[in-house]
Order: structure tokens, then C-alpha cells, then sequence
């Protein structure tokens, strides 16, 4: 939304609101790309580091951290989700 | 050892138990105490029908064969519910908003609410599930022969047991998805039993799988460490990765996970406040993970122990009853007939609502179009038509699982489903991002998606496709062959299949929707959906539920008035058991809410204030006309009821004024009656008295003669009286009738004063001036002078003056004529000249002068006839009357 209606500077608790709904959203961009590193490591099948086990020790390490940060971005944005997102 | 029979024992024991768990919930539900039926953990289990019996055994297969591919079909959902805030956050907001009953009605609503697009999307989700059901059918039947295979000296299973299996699991299937997903027609297509028997259904399935694998980790292998090396060790490893599947499928599960509609069913339909989404958010990703967490164990393990050429989408199952660990086994066949249960079940409810509501009930509607139809009766159409449809889609899937025969086809059916009702993706995320996107290019984009994808994938990966056709295309036309189209080869066919299906969609989509122009009904709710946040600047934060209470409270007050809102919240508070005047905003109180208050502003306002503050629900414009036709009615009504009362005031004031006039004439009819009785009464006592003594005889003839004089004066007094009072009685009751004449008012005044002098008491001398008198008068004249003689000998009678005169002074002006009858006596007493115009009032007490005080009555009712007056007027000395009349009398005037 664009106009007059924006202020500049926001109280510091809207702010920071703001920037956890920012991170919400970066969130499964990022997960997005890391989900893509094996896919990306085509041909590495003689380096031991991309082998089956560790790949899927990767993913797994990956999804717990996935999934504490999206609980605690929850968290954080506690009793009120419903903000203006547009 | 577990024989069959044990088998069927317990899992008929575990549907049992679903059963009584399903009714337990919808019987709380009913109640209102929904509590934890709503919780973020429930809602969050039920999301689980995302895995299948086809992830629950097939992920292992898949596994076995291609290594952690397998991960993709969790890494897809896993990525939508980590980005909820995109889209899924807008997706259960507009559903709530609109209520959406399935995803053929959210792109139908979207796209000006088009039947056409319901239709096609319904017929794409029924193309597509109907395999994935008769997957799950065959996979419970499989695991059943895996037992009865086991068991020792038993035969092989042939086709026939299998169909038989089949065909129970069916329609067992069909029997608790009728009865607990179409006990009721609740307009938001909530089902508390069946998604609480979903959510155990899920924590089943998830302990199941991670109880096998903690038994093939520490029980076969010898830890994680060894387990690493086992899985270096196995032909799992040989697997690599290739870009394109990865990505295709993290894409076509995640496609799927938002456009399948048992995961629309239970994603948004079911869904009752955002809370549950946000916490759903990381909770679902982690029960995803906990799903997929042993999967490559189970498999490289399964690979290991059980014999070459083992069926590896039942390792889960094989491998416990390899080991001897039926317990296990048990366990595990649980959550695969879990999966397979759940998915069937939530599946078969969310078409069949497509079905009925966008196919049947339209059609029924239409071949009864005239007669107007009672609302219960559709009610009782779309039952039945919910309960045939689910019949009829699980039937579908038993055909086809009977056709196909239980094939290794089957088992790729899964993605090829997931492709087709990705179909429909382009058209949702155009729905809710684009408010460009018109109902042609919707429709277009997904005919074009349906058609490629069938060409492609689902016709070649059932098997119906000749092989010449595959390896020529159609008509020796190359580029058209169904895996390589314009030539492209080398892909994946699934792959193959997704872009270019998805690629053409999208395509056509807004190719169509930049050419199209929308209607009217499209662009609103384009900006209705697209916009759904915009509006939402007061919305309500998650769980206020107290807060919501207080605004229901305002609002009610407003309507119902103070003291009725509270008394009507306190009873809710109280049967709720919460302490204070605010009870929780359950259902059940919001909808007895919504009805009294329709009784106040009608039942659509009523909804829409409702479902304002308690729902977030947006109003649409349905809902604004609805609301406004109501309150023309209203207004109408109440403009009616205004002029009903003023009439009714007026009425009632009439009314009032009548009563009073007949209470008044009553107690002068009393009155009257007490003197009637009284002048009545002198009379007769003399004419008694004086009769009496004639009876006793002994008296002089001169006595005879004076009493009999006596009696005869009496008579004609009372005659006289008699008279008066009827002439009176004719005059009041206005049936006098007026006798015109025309005469000099000289002569009538003579005749008058001729008259009263002829019963002269004593000495009266009468001042008149003859000249002024001396002109006609068209009036009833003996009336007239009835009056003269009245005040002569009135004037003769009362004058008390010691040399009584009477001075009658006549002044004729145009119209009227004006006589003064004035004496020279001491005239009325002050005070007294109201009342000797009433019946019998004398203003002296003076009976004997032999008259009953009818007179001025008499006299005053004569000249109104005559529409003249008679007055008292107070001048000088003495007593003065003036009679005034019109000239020339009309005979209107009598009337």
C-alpha cells in the first residue's frame, strides 16, 4: 500500500512486528533453496560427504532446524497473526 | 502366531472403536463443548490424511527403489506450511469469509460463483481420486494377505479372497463415512467426529511407523551408527539425485498438499480459527518428518533381511513377521488400514459435498423448477444425495481396483493423482493473487491442464494407451507422442507430464483471462478474494475469545436492549459453567444469538452482524441485498404500524370522548328521571288526597265541588306537564317537523300575549312599539309563539316587581331578528343563569307558580330547530331574554 497512510517510523513494537511477518516469509524461500543442495550436488557421488546416509542426515538436520525456527517465529508473533500483510 | 481371524477381530475392534470415538465427539459437539475438538494438536492431526496408505507402505517402496526421493512427497508440504503466511494463511481466511464448502466451490465462487467451473473441477478431483481410492483399497487388502499368506498351512490368497476383502473394506468404508459425514447439514461442512477419529486414526499410523523403526534400528541393526553403515552398505545408496524429479516433485507435492480435496477439506473447510493454521505451521512439518523419519531404515533393513524380489511396499508389514514380532505386526497393519481408512473416509466427504452440492442437487432443482420447493425438502434431497454420492465414489474405487485387477500399476497411480489435481492450482493461486483472472481463462487453463494431463500421464499410466500410439504418437505425428511432446525427450514422464500440463494451464489461463472481459459478480468477488486482508483492519486477534464475547454482548444490547442481552448472557454463562456474565462464544450460543436477533433486524442483518464480530466473516453481496430487501420490509412495516396506531390513537380518543358524553348523559338522564318523578309526584298526591276524601263521603256539597275543583286543576297540571315532557322528548330526539308559514310578527306577538293574558294571575302591563314589529316572518309560527307565550307568562309569573311590566323590543337586522323580552322584577338571581335553561331548574322557589320548569327547555330547543337561539342576557334590572331567529326559517334547519 503506497500514499500519506505509511508513516515513517513505526513504534517500536509494530516494527518489530513487522520484521518476525518479514522472517515468516523468508522462511520457506530459504528452506526452498537448501532443499535444493543435494539436488544442486549432482556428481559429487564419489565425494563420501554426499553419500545416501549423510544426504539424509542433512535433510533430517535441516528439517528440525526448519521446524524450531518457524515455532518460535510463531511463538514470537504470539496472540495476533492477523496484521495487515499487504 | 496371529491367526486370521485374530486379525479381522482386531481390526473390527479398532473401527469400533472409532465409532464410539466419533459419535463421543459429534455428541459433545452438539453440545457445544467443543473445547479441544477445535485445538491446534487436533487440527493438526487431522491434516495427517495427507499420508496415505500409499506414503504409509509406498514411502518404503519408494525407498527401496529410489532412495530419498521418497523425501520430496514431505519436503513439498513441509515447504507450503512453512510459508503459511503466503498463501495458506489467505486461503483459510477467504474460505472462513465465504464459506467454502470445497475447493470446487472456492474456484467456482471465486470465478462469478460459475457452475460450469464447479462442475469441471468436480469432475477432475473424481478422475483423479478414484484410482488413489482403489489404491488404498488395494493396499488393505494386500496387507490382510500378507497375514493369511503368514499363517502357517494356509493357502496362497487368490484374486477372489482379494475382492472379497475388498469389498467389505469398502463398504465398511462407506458405511461409517455416510454415518458420521452426513449426520447433519451444517452450512459449514464441519465434522467433529469424523476429524477427531482422523486424529487418532493419525497418532495410530505415526506410533506405528516410528515403532517399527525403532525396532529395525536397535532390533535388527545395532544402533544409529550401525544403521549408517548398513545404509552406506545397501543398493539404496546407488541412488543420485536427479534435478529435475527432485524438483518436479517437491513442486507436485506441494501442489498437491494445497489442491487435494481431502486436504482442502480438512486444511480450510474444517478449519475454525487461524490460530490452529499458525500452529500448524511447524506442527504438521513435524509430524511430517516424524513420518518420513524411518523410512530409509525400514527399507535398507527390509532389503537386507527379507529374501530377493519381496514386495517392498509392504516391508513395514513383512519385516515384524519375518522377525516373529507379531505384536508389531499387528501395530503396523494398524496404521497402514489407519491411513488408508482416513484417507478414503475424508476423501470420499469432501467429493461427495462437490458432487451433491454442484452436480445433483442443481440437477434435481432444475427438473422441479416451477414448484416452490420447501426448504426441508432439499435438506432431506441433499442427504441423500451426499449419502449416494459417497456411496458412489467409493464404489468407483472398488471398480476400478476390481478392473484394473490389483495391478503393479497401481502403485504410480499416487503421483499421477497428485499431477491431475494439481490441475487446478493455476486457477487457485489466480483466485486469490490476480484479480485479472477471469471464469473463461479459469476454465480454459483447466480443460487444457485436464486434457495434457491425461494425455500425457493418467491414460498411458493406467494402461489404456496402445503402444503404437506411445511410440508414434497419433497418426504417425511424432511431435504428439504422449512422453515426449514436440519432441522433448529424455524427461521423466512424470516430470514430462507436470510441465507441460502445468506450463499449458497457466498459459491458457491468463492468456484467456487478459482476453475475457469479467462480469459483474466475478469482479466483486475478485476483489472480495483477493483483497481479504484489506478489510479485515479491525480483525480480531487469534483466541479472543472473551473479547468477542463482549462485542456479541454490545451488539446485542444494541438490539435486544440492555437488561434482555445480559439475562440472555448470564443463562448461557451459567449453562456453560463459566463464572460472570460472559459465557465462551461456542456455536451452539452464536447461532440462539443470531435467532433472536433475527427476530429484531431480520435473519440475514442478523448473520451478517453475527458473523462480523464473531467469524471475520466478510459480508457478501448476497448477504448486502438480502439485508437491504429486509429492511425495506421493515421500514414499510414499521411506516404501516405508525399510521395502524395513529388510527388507533385517534379511535381510542373518540372513543374516550363518547364515553364521557354518554356518562355525562347518564347521570342527566338520572337527574331528569329524579324530577320527573318529583313534578310527577305533587300532583298525584293532592288528586290522592282529595280522592280519598270524595270516597269517604261525608262531606258538603260545597267540599265535593272544591275537591273536585282541586283534583281537576291537578289532572290538567299533570296533563300540562305530560305534554311538556313529550314535547320535549320530540324536540331533543330532533323528530319535531316544522310546519312553514309566513306571518307578521305584529299579529303573533298578539297572538301571544292574548294567550298568556288569558291565564293573567294579576295586574302586567306590556310595553311593545307596534311599528317596528310590522313585517313578515316565514317560520314555523306556532312554535314561535309557543316561545312568545312561554317568556310572557314567565315574565308574569316571576316578575316581582310591585308595578310588573314587560317591555318586548324588536330589532330586525337583514337576516337575523332580534326580540328583547325584559321585565322590570329583580331578575335572576347571579350565578343562576345557567341553569334555567335546564329542565326543571327554577331559579326561584316558587312551585306554585304552576309550572313544571319546562318552559325555557322547551323554548330554547324550539328556537334551535328554528336555527335560532335563546338567551339570557344580563342588563340593567330585571330579566331579560332575547330570542333571536332567522327571518326566513330553511328547512334544513329542523335537521
Amino acid at each position: 500500500m503506497d500514499g500519506p497512510r505509511d508513516p515513517v517510523f513505526l513504534e517500536r513494537d509494530v516494527y518489530r512486528r513487522k520484521r518476525l511477518i518479514d522472517a515468516i516469509r523468508v522462511l520457506p524461500i530459504a528452506a526452498a533453496l537448501l532443499m535444493l543442495v543435494p539436488a544442486i550436488m549432482i556428481g559429487g557421488a564419489s565425494d563420501a560427504n554426499a553419500s545416501t546416509a549423510w544426504r539424509g542426515l542433512y535433510f533430517f538436520f535441516l528439517w528440525s532446524v526448519l521446524i524450531m525456527v518457524a515455532a518460535f517465529l510463531v511463538r514470537r508473533l504470539g496472540r495476533d497473526p492477523a496484521d495487515e500483510d499487504s | 502366531m496371529v491367526t486370521f481371524n485374530i486379525l479381522i477381530a482386531v481390526a473390527l475392534g479398532y473401527v469400533i472403536l472409532l465409532f464410539i470415538i466419533a459419535f463421543w465427539a459429534d455428541q459433545r459437539a452438539a453440545k457445544g463443548k467443543l473445547g479441544w475438538l477445535r485445538s491446534p494438536l487436533t487440527y493438526t492431526l487431522s491434516l495427517s490424511v495427507y499420508c496415505t496408505a500409499w506414503t504409509f507402505y509406498g514411502a518404503v517402496g519408494n525407498a527401496a527403489r529410489s532412495g530419498l526421493e521418497y523425501l520430496t512427497i514431505y519436503l513439498g508440504p513441509t515447504l507450503v506450511f512453512l510459508g503459511w503466511w503466503w498463501l495458506l494463511r489467505k486461503l483459510v481466511r477467504v474460505g472462513r469469509a465465504e464459506r467454502i464448502t470445497s475447493i470446487a466451490d472456492l474456484i467456482s465462487s471465486r470465478y462469478g460463483k460459475s457452475s460450469a467451473l464447479a462442475v469441471l473441477v468436480t469432475l477432475l478431483v473424481v478422475v483423479g481420486t478414484t484410482p488413489y481410492i482403489a489404491l488404498q483399497l488395494q493396499s488393505v487388502t494386500l496387507s490382510f494377505a500378507v497375514f493369511a499368506n503368514h499363517a502357517d498351512g494356509a493357502e496362497p490368497w487368490t484374486s477372489g479372497s482379494l475382492n472379497t476383502t475388498a469389498f467389505w473394506v469398502a463398504a465398511g468404508l462407506a458405511l461409517f463415512t455416510i454415518l458420521f459425514g452426513t449426520r447433519n447439514l451444517d452450512t459449514n461442512e464441519r465434522h467433529h467426529g469424523v476429524i477427531i477419529a482422523i486424529a487418532v486414526e493419525a497418532i495410530v499410523k505415526l506410533l506405528a511407523l516410528i515403532a517399527v523403526g525403532v525396532f529395525v534400528v536397535w532390533g535388527v541393526s545395532g544402533g544409529v551408527s550401525d544403521m549408517m553403515r548398513m545404509i552406506e552398505a545397501s543398493p539404496v545408496s546407488q541412488w543420485q539425485p536427479q534435478p529435475s524429479r527432485w524438483v518436479g516433485m517437491t513442486f507436485l507435492s506441494a501442489a498437491a498438499v494445497i489442491c487435494l480435496p481431502r486436504m482442502f477439506q480438512v486444511m480450510v473447510v474444517e478449519a475454525t480459527d487461524e490460530k490452529q493454521l499458525s500452529v500448524a505451521s511447524w506442527a504438521f512439518p513435524l509430524y511430517l518428518m516424524a513420518m518420513s523419519l524411518f523410512i530409509l531404515p525400514i527399507a535398507v533393513a527390509g532389503l537386507a533381511v527379507l529374501p530377493d524380489g519381496a514386495n517392498a511396499d509392504l516391508f513395514v508389514l513383512t519385516l515384524p513377521l519375518e522377525m516373529e514380532q507379531e505384536g508389531l505386526a499387528m501395530l503396523a497393519f494398524l496404521g497402514g488400514f489407519s491411513s488408508a481408512t482416513s484417507m478414503v473416509i475424508v476423501a470420499s466427504i469432501a467429493i461427495a459435498t462437490m458432487v451433491s452440492n454442484h452436480i445433483v442437487t442443481p440437477l434435481w432443482l432444475a427438473r422441479r423448477s416451477g414448484g416452490a420447493t420447501v426448504s426441508g425438502d432439499v435438506r432431506s434431497v441433499v442427504l441423500l444425495s451426499r449419502r449416494l454420492s459417497i456411496m458412489g465414489i467409493i464404489g468407483l474405487g472398488y471398480g476400478y481396483f476390481r478392473v484394473t485387477g490389483g495391478s503393479t500399476t497401481l502403485s504410480a497411480i499416487g503421483l499421477v493423482s497428485f499431477a491431475g489435481v494439481a490441475q487446478i492450482l493455476p486457477a487457485l493461486i489466480g483466485a486469490l493473487f490476480w484479480r485479472g483472472g477471469t471464469r473463461r481463462g479459469a476454465i480454459a487453463g483447466i480443460c487444457v491442464g485436464f486434457a495434457v494431463w491425461s494425455y500425457t500421464l493418467f491414460i498411458p499410466a493406467i494402461g489404456w494407451m496402445p503402444s503404437s500410439l506411445m511410440t508414434q504418437g497419433p497418426f504417425g505425428i511424432e511431435a504428439l507422442r504422449p512422453q515426449a511432446l514436440i519432441g522433448v525427450s529424455g524427461l521423466d514422464p512424470l516430470i514430462h507430464s507436470i510441465f507441460w500440463s502445468i506450463s499449458l494451464n497457466t498459459s491458457f489461463f491468463i492468456l484467456v483471462s487478459l482476453i475475457t472481459f469479467p462480469s459483474p459478480i466475478e469482479r466483486l468477488q475478485a476483489a472480495s478474494f483477493v483483497n481479504a486482508f484489506r478489510d479485515a483492519e479491525t480483525a480480531r486477534g487469534l483466541g479472543g475469545g472473551s473479547a468477542e464475547a463482549e462485542d456479541l454482548l454490545v451488539m446485542t444490547q444494541r438490539l435486544l436492549g440492555p437488561s434482555e442481552a445480559q439475562v440472555l448472557f448470564e443463562t448461557e454463562a451459567k449453562a456453560q459453567g463459566k463464572p460472570g456474565a460472559l459465557p465462551d462464544p461456542t456455536p451452539g450460543f452464536v447461532s440462539l444469538l443470531e435467532r433472536e436477533l433475527a427476530g429484531t433486524v431480520g435473519a440475514a442483518t442478523a448473520h451478517a452482524m453475527v458473523g462480523q464480530i464473531n467469524g471475520q466473516a466478510s459480508v457478501s453481496v448476497q448477504d448486502l441485498i438480502a439485508v437491504a430487501d429486509e429492511s425495506a420490509q421493515i421500514l414499510e412495516y414499521s411506516s404501516q404500524l405508525e399510521a395502524k396506531s395513529a388510527e388507533l390513537e385517534q379511535t381510542a380518543r373518540q372513543l374516550r370522548e363518547a364515553n364521557e358524553k354518554l356518562t355525562d348523559l347518564s347521570v342527566q338522564k338520572d337527574a331528569f328521571l329524579g324530577q320527573v318523578s318529583h313534578e310527577l309526584r305533587t300532583p298525584m298526591t293532592s288528586i290522592r288526597s282529595f280522592s280519598e276524601f270524595l270516597i269517604d263521603g261525608d262531606l258538603t256539597r260545597a267540599d265535593q265541588a272544591k275537591y273536585s275543583k282541586i283534583i281537576q286543576e291537578e289532572s290538567v297540571r299533570l296533563t300540562r306537564l305530560l305534554d311538556d315532557l313529550l314535547d320535549l322528548s320530540v324536540l331533543e330526539s330532533g323528530q319535531m317537523e316544522l310546519s312553514l308559514s309566513t306571518s307578521n310578527l305584529s299579529d303573533l306577538l298578539d297572538r301571544a300575549e292574548a294567550a298568556a293574558s288569558s291565564s293573567k294571575l294579576r295586574g302586567f302591563n306590556i310595553i311593545r312599539d307596534r311599528a317596528r314589529e310590522d313585517f313578515e316572518v316565514t317560520t314555523d309560527t306556532d312554535r314561535l309563539c309557543q316561545v312568545f307565550i312561554n317568556l310572557i307568562s314567565n315574565a308574569q309569573k316571576y316578575c316581582n316587581a310591585a308595578a310588573p311590566e314587560l317591555t318586548i323590543s324588536v330589532s330586525a337586522r337583514a337576516e337575523v331578528i332580534e326580540i328583547d323580552f325584559s321585565d322590570n322584577g329583580a331578575g335572576i338571581p347571579p350565578g343562576k343563569e345557567n341553569i334555567i335553561f335546564e329542565k326543571f331548574a327554577r331559579a326561584t322557589d316558587q312551585a306554585a307558580a304552576g309550572s313544571a320548569g319546562l318552559g325555557l327547555a322547551i323554548s330554547r330547543e324550539i328556537l334551535g330547530r328554528l336555527g335560532g337561539q335563546l338567551d339570557y342576557v344580563a342588563q340593567g334590572q330585571g330579566a331579560s331574554f332575547r330570542v333571536s331567529f332567522p327571518r326566513e326559517s330553511l328547512a334544513q334547519a329542523a335537521e
